[in-house]
């Protein structure tokens, strides 16, 4: 049975009718048309589809759409609405990505290991990333583009 | 829809309720938590329900607490919880290094179940499972917890409302490792916790090597009341065969298994022995 839900997805105020059996990643994309989190392994694995639950990352395929009613989701639209912030500048100087499929799960990770450690080491880098899986670039672009904005930002 | 058919979604907001529902629906609802198991054996067809529970409305199921030697962890505290604790950091130090060992942080943040990865070490704290059901409040071991790799003892009208774990009398070091495929999120191939205690008494226990995690009694019971030294350590490492089972699955084969559980027996008794005595590695530092 269809129930309605409230939510902020990306600082904005949104409703929707939801079946308890509907998936957050794909409420966002197909009814909220938010399409920044990308559907792929299905099963919790790749981190493609990561957004910030109440600021913490979480893989938006494992959540059920009616347990968020009432809080805050962002996902990388919500990340940067205007101009390009320090991490989305040095994933371009670095060239992080290629077919650019993990970039919106890796951003969100990354957002959330500098909010809580704007400088942190190279390991801890690859710690936060351990769980989002890249396919085109072996990680190393992306982890500089991740020490890159930290130098930035501190 | 992850699910084939409907369910109704149900948030009760006390303890109280929540029991009550499961008590009057039994098998046909499912308890949610972080929902990393749950979710997707819906999705697959594995699990079916008429209703979820989710028991992220009840406050006090997401608290960590200590009441004299016993830390009480809620149901819905998850690993990420367990690593910003700084109670569980000094006084639970092996359950804090089996927390950094699991998932990734964005498995973390959701997930806290006393599974697979994490089973090992909660066996050497000897923790209970807190259930409440129609019938009232219980504690069951988690030795006795397991039944087979899809089943515990849960009864069809409980919940389980948290763990229980008492703090050893003695002094102890410990050691967590786990083995896996990559240097990523990946569920164990092996892993062993261990725990020296200062009266000389060792507690050790596997997982992923067996149909069910392991207390390796008999290799406690060759270390007890005895120093370690190199040549104790080969012996103890000579009885892994005889304590674990493994099996080949896509993960690893049974006797890759077999030999890195010995592996990390020996790296993991070194580092629970030189940790007691204030040395050796900080906890959470990569051994294997």
């Amino acid at each position: 049975m269809k129930q309605g839900i409230s939510l902020i997805v990306n600082g904005e105020a949104r409703t929707v009718d939801v079946e308890p059996t509907e998936l957050l990643l794909d409420v966002l994309r197909e009814k909220l048309g938010v399409k920044g989190p990308k559907f792929a392994c299905d099963t919790g694995t790749c981190g493609a589809c990561t957004v910030l639950l109440n600021g913490k990352s979480v893989r938006s395929c494992m959540i059920l759409a009616v347990e968020v009613d009432g809080q805050e989701i962002m996902t990388v639209e919500g990340f940067s609405r205007n101009e390009l912030t320090p991490l989305q500048e040095s994933f371009v100087e670095h060239s992080s990505f290629q077919c650019g499929f993990c970039a919106s799960g890796m951003t969100m990770v990354a957002v959330e290991l500098l909010n809580k450690n704007p400088d942190p080491t190279k390991e801890e880098v690859k710690e936060a990333i351990s769980g989002n899986l890249c396919r085109c670039t072996g990680y190393h672009s992306i982890v500089q583009g991740i020490l890159g904005a930290a130098r930035k930002i501190t | 829809m992850i699910s084939a058919s409907d369910f109704n979604y149900l948030k009760p907001e006390n303890l109280n309720e929540a029991v009550k529902i499961k008590g009057e629906k039994g098998a046909a609802a499912i308890v949610l938590a972080g929902g990393g198991e749950i979710i997707n054996r819906l999705r697959s067809g594995e699990a079916t329900a008429e209703t979820v529970i989710d028991l992220k409305g009840i406050g006090e199921l997401g608290e960590i607490a200590i009441d004299k030697d016993i830390l009480n962890i809620g149901a819905l505290v998850t690993f990420s919880d367990i690593l910003d604790s700084e109670t569980i950091r000094n006084q639970f130090p092996l359950l804090w290094e089996t927390a950094a060992a699991i998932g990734s942080v964005s498995v973390r943040n959701r997930a806290g179940e006393p599974y697979r990865d994490s089973a090992p070490a909660l066996l050497v704290y000897d923790a209970m499972v807190m259930i409440q059901g129609p019938g009232g409040k219980n504690e069951i071991s988690l030795s006795d917890w397991f039944i087979d790799p899809k089943k515990c003892v849960l009864a069809d009208d409980q919940i389980v409302t948290g763990i229980k774990i008492p703090r050893p009398a003695e002094e102890y070091g410990a050691c967590y490792l786990k083995l896996k495929r990559y240097d990523g999120q990946d569920f164990g191939q092996a892993s062993v916790a261990i725990m020296a205690l200062a009266d000389k008494q060792y507690r050790i226990a596997f997982g992923s090597v067996g149909p069910l995690p392991i207390r390796a009694e008999k290799i406690e019971a060759l270390l007890a009341g005895k120093d370690l030294d190199e040549k104790l350590i080969q012996e103890a490492v000579k009885l892994v065969p005889e304590e674990i089972s493994p099996q080949t699955d896509i993960r690893a084969t049974a006797e890759y298994r077999e030999h890195m559980s010995g592996v990390m027996l020996k790296r993991g008794l070194r580092a629970a022995a030189a940790r007691l005595t204030k040395g050796g590695p900080d906890y959470g530092t990569r051994l294997i």
